[in-house]
């Protein structure tokens, strides 16, 4: 096989594969006719019904509020939090224990605390449930990045009398954004698994709330493309984030070596 | 030296003391109400009666179950097909859209399907952590196959290595960093995800135990589970870090930094 006939079969398997696992999954709804498993094709008529945008604003966009306001919460703590820490040893040794006991910890444990101590099932305990989950990765990673700055560029700057907050933004910070933006990426998805459990669990509104309902009132195609629905969540959140990764990220040359994947 | 060493252990530990301290204090002192926030000894003390009940040890036991048989599902799943899929760029090519979009999917978006399919069994717990933990560790293989020496690989063959073999000794061991990896973000995820389905589902096991808690108001025991559920987490966390440095203990990356 030449090459360009071997790239030509590559090109036909990636267009290939996926439509015939669709396909192969319609007749199979087909032949099973089964109230369960619905057709594809039913599915994405129900989903264009409801989501494109008969009742996006209603579930949506409460969804996308709290994972955006949760996320931005997360990395400004997490970079806050973790800049400090990266710097000091004596620090860190004091907060590593409280870190490793809350990230190992299931989130889902948390999410009845979560409404017993804030006395909520509003927006204020989904954004703190998100936020305090999607904080880990960030706090860690810019632990790791902060710790991993030649220590020579610090010093030097120290020694020509730039003032700390100078050393912070002009030296730190861009050394570690690298490993904060994959922290970040981690985060994000976080974010969307932390808005579906709390939305899940008690709400009145939003994509995982829509999910529950379906279910318990068997509504089983609204529920499909519902599931639908947060995986296209997820996935187009990835994207977005990895464009606005390769715009910020384009002047560290090294960038592709620092954030695999 | 010695007084460093000491250090290492003091400060965290006085760090921990502090936070409990803190913790009973918020409580005693009603800056947040007793019936949201136990103190921290009233939650000790509701943790030390738990652990003497058969009960709590069945259900601690039933959420490792789920962990251990999601997790190992996944392994004996995802790193053959991981392995097929990083050393053919064909095959890669071919199920890259699937993969991409399967993978992203929140697993706990499949609850409800799995009520109406497997039930509220240990099956639907199992399926969902095995699902959430096959990514990771699928993602991981791919990238360690892909990732091997090529002139490694040509050397073996040219010395009339065959095909089984160069997978046995040259593959494998190269990619077993990335595999590792894979399997500890995959052990976390199984655990989680086998909470998950106890919790929502009622499935027996620690998530089913919160939920009850939550249920009848119980918030001590409420507390002292999540409290439970988190040793747990540093528990498995622990373990699967000791393992990932036994089956790492020839890669460079496990060398103690000479300082």
């Amino acid at each position: 096989m030449s090459a360009r006939t071997y790239r030509i079969t590559k090109v036909a398997a990636e267009v290939a594969v996926p439509i015939l696992i669709l396909v192969g999954w319609q007749l199979w709804t087909i032949s099973a006719d089964d109230p369960k498993f619905p057709k594809p094709t039913t599915i994405l008529d129900k989903f264009q019904e409801l989501w494109l945008f008969a009742q996006f604003g209603t579930h949506v966009v409460p969804s996308l509020e709290r994972i955006g306001l949760g996320f931005a919460i997360a990395v400004l703590a997490g970079v806050a939090l973790g800049v400090p820490l990266g710097l000091s040893s004596v620090a860190r040794k004091a907060a590593m224990p409280h870190i490793e006991y809350w990230r190992a910890i299931p989130p889902p444990a948390l999410l009845p605390i979560s409404i017993v101590l804030l006395h909520s099932i509003g927006n204020v305990q989904k954004v703190s449930f998100i936020a305090f989950f999607c904080l880990f990765p960030v706090l860690l990673n810019t632990i790791d990045g902060v710790r991993g700055i030649e220590p020579t560029l610090i010093e030097t700057a120290r020694s020509y009398g730039v003032p700390w907050h100078e050393r912070i933004a002009r030296i730190v910070l861009p050394a570690a954004l690298p490993q904060i933006v994959a922290g970040m990426r981690n985060s994000l998805a976080l974010a969307v698994i932390m808005m579906v459990l709390s939305e899940y669990f008690s709400s009145t509104s939003g994509v995982g709330y829509v999910l529950l309902i379906s279910k318990n009132t068997f509504q089983l195609v609204p529920m499909w493309a519902a599931i639908l629905l947060i995986g296209v969540l997820g996935y187009v959140l990835n994207l977005l984030f990895i464009l606005a990764e390769r715009r910020v990220l384009a002047w560290h040359r090294g960038w592709r070596a620092a954030t695999p994947q | 030296m010695q007084a460093r060493k000491a250090l290492d252990y003091s400060i965290p530990l006085l760090s921990v003391a502090a936070a409990l301290g803190l913790w009973e204090l918020v409580s005693q002192t009603g800056t947040i109400v007793e019936r949201d926030l136990p103190a921290m000894s009233t939650t000790v003390s509701e943790l030390w009666t738990l652990v003497q009940t058969s009960s709590f040890w069945i259900a601690f036991g039933q959420t490792v179950r789920g962990w251990a048989i999601g997790l190992g599902l996944a392994a004996a799943l995802a790193i053959p097909i991981g392995i097929a899929l990083g050393s053919s760029p064909l095959a890669a090519a071919a199920f890259r859209v699937p993969i991409e979009f399967l993978r992203p999917i929140p697993s706990a978006a499949l609850i409800p399907l799995l009520f109406l399919t497997l039930g509220t069994n240990i099956r639907s717990e199992i399926f969902l952590a095995t699902f959430g933990a096959f990514w990771p560790l699928l993602v991981q293989t791919m990238y360690g196959v892909r990732d091997v020496d090529p002139l490694a690989v040509d050397t073996a063959r040219s010395f009339g290595v065959g095909p089984l073999e160069r997978l046995y000794r040259i593959t494998l061991p190269s990619a077993v960093p990335y595999i590792v990896t894979g399997a500890r973000i995959s052990s976390t995820v199984a655990l989680i995800l086998a909470f998950t389905a106890e919790l929502f589902m009622g499935i027996p096991g620690l998530g089913q135990k919160v939920n009850f808690a939550e249920s009848f108001g119980l918030n001590e025991q409420l507390y002292a589970l999540a409290l439970a559920t988190g040793f747990l987490g540093v528990a498995i966390h622990f373990a699967v870090t000791r393992v990932e440095r036994w089956a790492l203990r020839w890669h460079p990356s496990q060398r103690e930094a000479v300082a």
